[in-house]
């Protein structure tokens, strides 16, 4: 009876334990079949799930290309800095390392505070920088003292320097950090955290030349996003070098005798081929200073300084031509039959137009007079005849034919278009009709005329070229150009302007005389070397209305009038006058330091300029070749 | 069959013939797999021996001795002490919990020095001895009647509830289902599991309450994975990365990137079935549950060869908890279970589940070695 009992209880237990390995089996058969799903079925998507866990892709930020001058001096260069990073897992006493690097090269307290608390919320392999910016000497104390810095290290990065600070911070821009407006833009590039871009000038412009293209490199990477190994590396394109048409040696001049005036400018064209060898404009700013990030006080300066020294006033200065204007009113009286060499008109000193009355600057007039006259002593009244004769469309067709009043499409970001008025545009800006007595204010380059200095620039090289010359900063990139080259004459792809050659020619003779007659008004800033004559014609904008009543009292001009009431002077100039290449334009804002006219102020910088740019001459030196070293033709 | 020398209490000398005649081809397959666990944590360590690989060879080396002096030991003397085991590592458990109740936090472990010793895995083994000793004195009458299961019941839930409150919710899973497996084998009836299963269902709400909020966290992202890939369902999710992107073949020993580069967690205890199947692909994931399946079917076939209840009810009761181990641990990894801390048996780096796995694995053979005993009732023959 128990033998049978346990025989019931044995059969029992071998069913059940028969039953319960099959579900074993079929327990161990979703582990296979599980399994087969992962590794078989899904294995692709795991493993590239896997691949994109272990890879990581870096980008390489190229180097940015440089800017260079006509003979290949930077003015935009990458420097390299040194900074010390510590890494905190292989430093030990974090404490003691500090102390010790302190003891090498300062670290305020602020430093250490901040290292300290980097430290704590970055992971431990992550660098944490000690300092920014080593001079060279503290950056080799560090690098001979490694062994006792446990953890430190150096890191190198490149940074935009500027060799020539804010001499030519307007033309040559500057980089900054990457702002959210520059993200609509998808170069991955940006994303880098020390990634700068151009924000101004010519580093605007051409940014994406000289940015160059991102290199990468694929890395393995752990859970915790350390690299442990590089797998692939593809290096970038690095940016290119680009020049620019400025010759950084003149620039330097001109920007110096500019800044001695306070806020002004200075624009100098080759007139064969509307390459701009100056361009300044001051007060200016030091361009390395948005690279590296300005403080808000900087900033504050910058946009409150009465003399706007961000503005690249060159391009972006509007101005009232004043006299320099009479050359275009000349002209235009030529070419539409209203004036002729001989045509004389009377100056006693005032032109009535109904009940209103126009003054010429010189108050007892001029008497009769001529062309021939009326441009080197700037008789207001002659050409308050002559514009009369025209009427404003006339006057406003020619200046636009020379470049006034037009974008000009230089290759820098800021230009302005300035006004040269005419019916249509008055009745659509204000909605009141033209008057005859604007006309009149007009034709000496007042009322609403207003320009900018390089459309000045632009306007004399035409004058001086009768061709359509544009202007242009970029030079193209850098082979030698052979001296038989360099160009023979005005570039034929410069349209003519359709101007009569003898209606040119009296103008510049007319420009002639107002640097080299005794009655010139720019007499005493004439060149005398007599390969090197300089002509021109200077101009006094006028930037405050006077009354009747200021008038008889007299006191229209210099040191007197408020600051911001002085007239602006200005001179526009080209040279040697025989075989003219070099043209010139300056204005100086309410007559400089001095308060004086544009013969008196304007033209002296311009003498000074084209004096030297004739004596350096360097558009007829090969470019690219380095600064001041006479070139030689290779034979053959 | 040479099994005379059993038959009767045989003097000292005989323990050499013990030890001769303990199953050395299960002993030769436990080193196998154990060898594969050497390997996985000699790659866990990106090749080298410390800190993990040669610490469980020792540990091995050590677990076969103690292995084969348990099964030298005279089943009869695992019947009597069944109790007294049962006992011991229940009041090890309570020691576990009243110290961690003063303020030392989930700690799980009391520390001998030598190894820091583990209740909870001590317990697996002590319930399938206190319940094969239980059941094996049982008649099929006396089963049948539901009173005699309080006792076996209680056996179980006492400790399944103790580490559950540690929290261990691997652990408390195995020692309920591994007792419920006696359960059956014992032969109670059926309905008798539905009735549990349906009552466990209504309780299933109230048991939520008691967990942790980690514990909740990651039967949720069990049921859903993706829903948190960073978060707590990262080591799930990381887990099956790896284990698919071994592919049929693996990456190779030591290649595998997941492990490598840290984003397997735990890769040389819970997850290290991950790592082999990183690096050896379908290939050795198959190989290892196919030396785990023929380790089943030596404890069968143990079982079937005994003559005693009590040695058949231990031997598939011992068996049924290592497969617990096996398919708890290679389930969750596969996404198949929640992350539960279980390890893999012989293979995850660990000195107390390695110790109490070969010590069940002791026993298994000291029924193999005694199995033409005839135990009665009492424990008498």
């Amino acid at each position: 009876m128990a033998n049978r009992k346990e025989k019931d209880r044995s059969r029992l237990l071998t069913r059940r334990a028969a039953l319960l390995a099959g579900g074993q089996l079929a327990l161990l058969g979703t582990l296979a079949g599980r399994l087969y799903y992962l590794q078989v079925v899904q294995a692709d998507r795991y493993a590239m799930q896997a691949d994109e866990n272990r890879i990581n892709i870096r980008l390489l930020a190229p180097p940015r290309g440089r800017i260079l001058d006509r003979f290949g001096v930077p003015l935009a260069a990458n420097k390299p800095t040194f900074r010390a990073v510590l890494v905190a897992e292989q430093a030990g006493d974090i404490q003691a390392t500090l102390d010790a690097v302190a003891s090498l090269v300062p670290l305020s307290e602020a430093d250490r505070r901040r290292v300290l608390r980097d430290i704590r919320t970055k992971l431990s392999f992550v660098p944490v920088v000690l300092r920014d910016d080593l001079s060279w000497d503290e950056m080799t104390r560090i690098e001979v003292n490694t062994l006792e810095l446990p953890g430190v290290s150096i890191e190198q990065a490149l940074t935009r320097y500027y060799p020539f600070g804010d001499e030519v911070s307007h033309t040559v821009g500057y980089v900054a950090a990457v702002s959210e407006d520059d993200l609509h833009n998808d170069d991955p590039l940006l994303e880098l955290p020390d990634f700068r871009i151009g924000k101004s000038g010519f580093e605007k412009a051409y940014d994406l030349d000289l940015r160059g293209t991102a290199g990468t490199s694929e890395v393995e990477v752990n859970a915790f996003g350390r690299v442990v190994r590089e797998l692939a590396r593809e290096e970038g394109l690095p940016g290119q070098d680009l020049s620019l048409s400025i010759d950084m040696a003149l620039q330097d001049l001109a920007v110096k005798r500019c800044k001695a005036q306070g806020s002004a400018s200075c624009v100098v064209l080759d007139a064969w081929t509307g390459e701009v060898l100056v361009l300044a404009s001051t007060p200016s700013f030091d361009p390395g200073a948005f690279s590296t990030g300005l403080t808000t006080a900087m900033w504050q300066q910058l946009i409150n300084d009465p003399l706007n020294p961000l503005s690249n006033k060159a391009i972006s200065g509007t101005y009232a031509p004043g006299s320099t204007f009479k050359l275009l009113v000349a002209l235009a009286g030529l070419e539409n039959g209203v004036l002729t060499e001989n045509t004389e008109f009377f100056c006693p000193g005032t032109f009535t137009l109904g009940n209103a009355l126009f003054h010429c600057w010189k108050k007892g007039g001029h008497g009769t007079l001529s062309l021939k006259r009326a441009i080197p002593e700037s008789c207001d009244v002659f050409f308050y005849h002559t514009a009369d004769l025209l009427g404003i469309d006339k006057i406003a067709a020619m200046a636009n034919r020379f470049g006034l009043g037009v974008k000009l499409d230089i290759d820098i970001p800021g230009e302005k278009t300035g006004i040269i008025p005419t019916r249509a545009w008055k009745m659509a800006t204000t909605g009141v009709p033209w008057q005859r007595g604007e006309t009149i204010s007009c034709g000496i380059g007042q009322s609403f005329v207003s320009v900018t200095p390089l459309q000045l620039a632009t306007y004399t090289a035409r004058l001086v070229t009768g061709r359509a010359v544009v202007p242009r900063l970029l030079r193209k990139q850098g082979m030698m150009t052979p001296t038989s080259a360099l160009p023979t004459g005005v570039d034929p792809d410069f349209a003519s302007l359709g101007v009569q050659a003898s209606h040119l020619q009296l103008i510049r003779e007319g420009m002639f005389s107002v640097v080299n007659t005794l009655h010139g008004t720019a007499y005493s800033a004439r060149i005398q070397d007599p390969t090197m004559l300089m002509a021109g014609k200077t101009g006094t904008a006028q930037v405050h209305h006077y009354s009747e009543a200021e008038r008889a009292h007299g006191h229209l001009t210099g040191q007197l009038v408020p600051w911001k009431n002085r007239d602006h002077a200005l001179f526009v100039g080209f040279a040697p006058y025989n075989a003219p290449r070099y043209v010139c334009a300056v204005v100086v804002e309410h007559g400089g330091a001095t308060g004086g006219e544009g013969g008196a102020v304007a033209a002296p910088i311009c003498h000074d300029v084209l004096l030297e740019a004739q004596k350096r001459d360097p558009v007829n030196r090969v470019p690219d070749q380095p600064f001041g070293v006479p070139t030689t033709v290779a034979s053959g | 069959m040479a099994h005379s020398f059993l038959d009767r209490d045989t003097p000292r000398s005989s323990l050499a013939l013990k030890v001769l005649g303990i199953n050395w081809g299960l002993v030769l397959l436990l080193t196998c797999i154990a060898c594969m666990g050497f390997a996985m944590l000699y790659s866990a360590a990106n090749g080298h021996w410390e800190p993990w690989a040669a610490k469980q060879v020792v540990r091995f080396a050590v677990a076969v001795v103690i292995m084969v002096i348990v099964a030298a030991v005279d089943l009869r003397f695992w019947l009597r002490s069944a109790y007294l085991i049962y006992i011991a590592a229940l009041l090890l458990l309570i020691a576990v919990e009243v110290r961690g109740a003063i303020g030392m936090g989930a700690q799980r472990w009391i520390d001998l020095g030598v190894i820091q010793l583990q209740p909870s895995e001590l317990m697996k083994i002590a319930l399938v001895l206190a319940l094969a000793r239980y059941f094996s004195m049982l008649t099929i009458e006396e089963i049948g009647r539901p009173w005699r299961l309080i006792l076996p019941a209680l056996l179980i839930l006492l400790p399944a509830g103790l580490v559950m409150k540690q929290p261990d919710l691997g652990t408390a899973m195995m020692l309920v289902l591994s007792g419920g497996a006696i359960f059956f084998l014992a032969g109670v009836r059926w309905w008798k599991f539905a009735l549990v299963l349906v009552a466990a269902g209504g309780a299933a709400p109230v048991a939520w309450r008691f967990l942790r909020d980690y514990q909740k966290n990651r039967i949720l992202n069990f049921l859903d994975p993706e829903n948190d890939p960073l978060g707590a369902g990262y080591h799930s999710l990381q887990s099956k990365i790896a284990i698919g992107s071994g592919g049929l073949f693996g990456k190779g020993f030591m290649a595998g990137s997941q492990a490598h580069l840290s984003f397997l967690p735990e890769k040389q205890t819970d997850f290290i079935f991950t790592m082999l199947a990183e690096e050896f692909g379908l290939v050795g994931c198959i190989v290892l549950l196919a030396a785990y399946t023929l380790v089943f079917i030596y404890g069968f076939a143990i079982a079937f060869r005994s003559r005693s209840h009590f040695g058949r009810l231990l031997a598939l009761g011992l068996t049924i908890n290592v497969f617990l181990y096996v398919f708890i641990n290679t389930g969750m990894v596969m996404g198949l279970l929640p992350v539960v801390g279980v390890p893999l048996p012989l293979i995850s780096y660990g000195g107390t589940a390695m110790l109490t796995v070969m010590f069940g694995f002791g026993l298994m053979m000291s029924v193999y070695v005694h199995r033409d005993l005839r135990l009665g009732r009492g424990g008498e023959e």
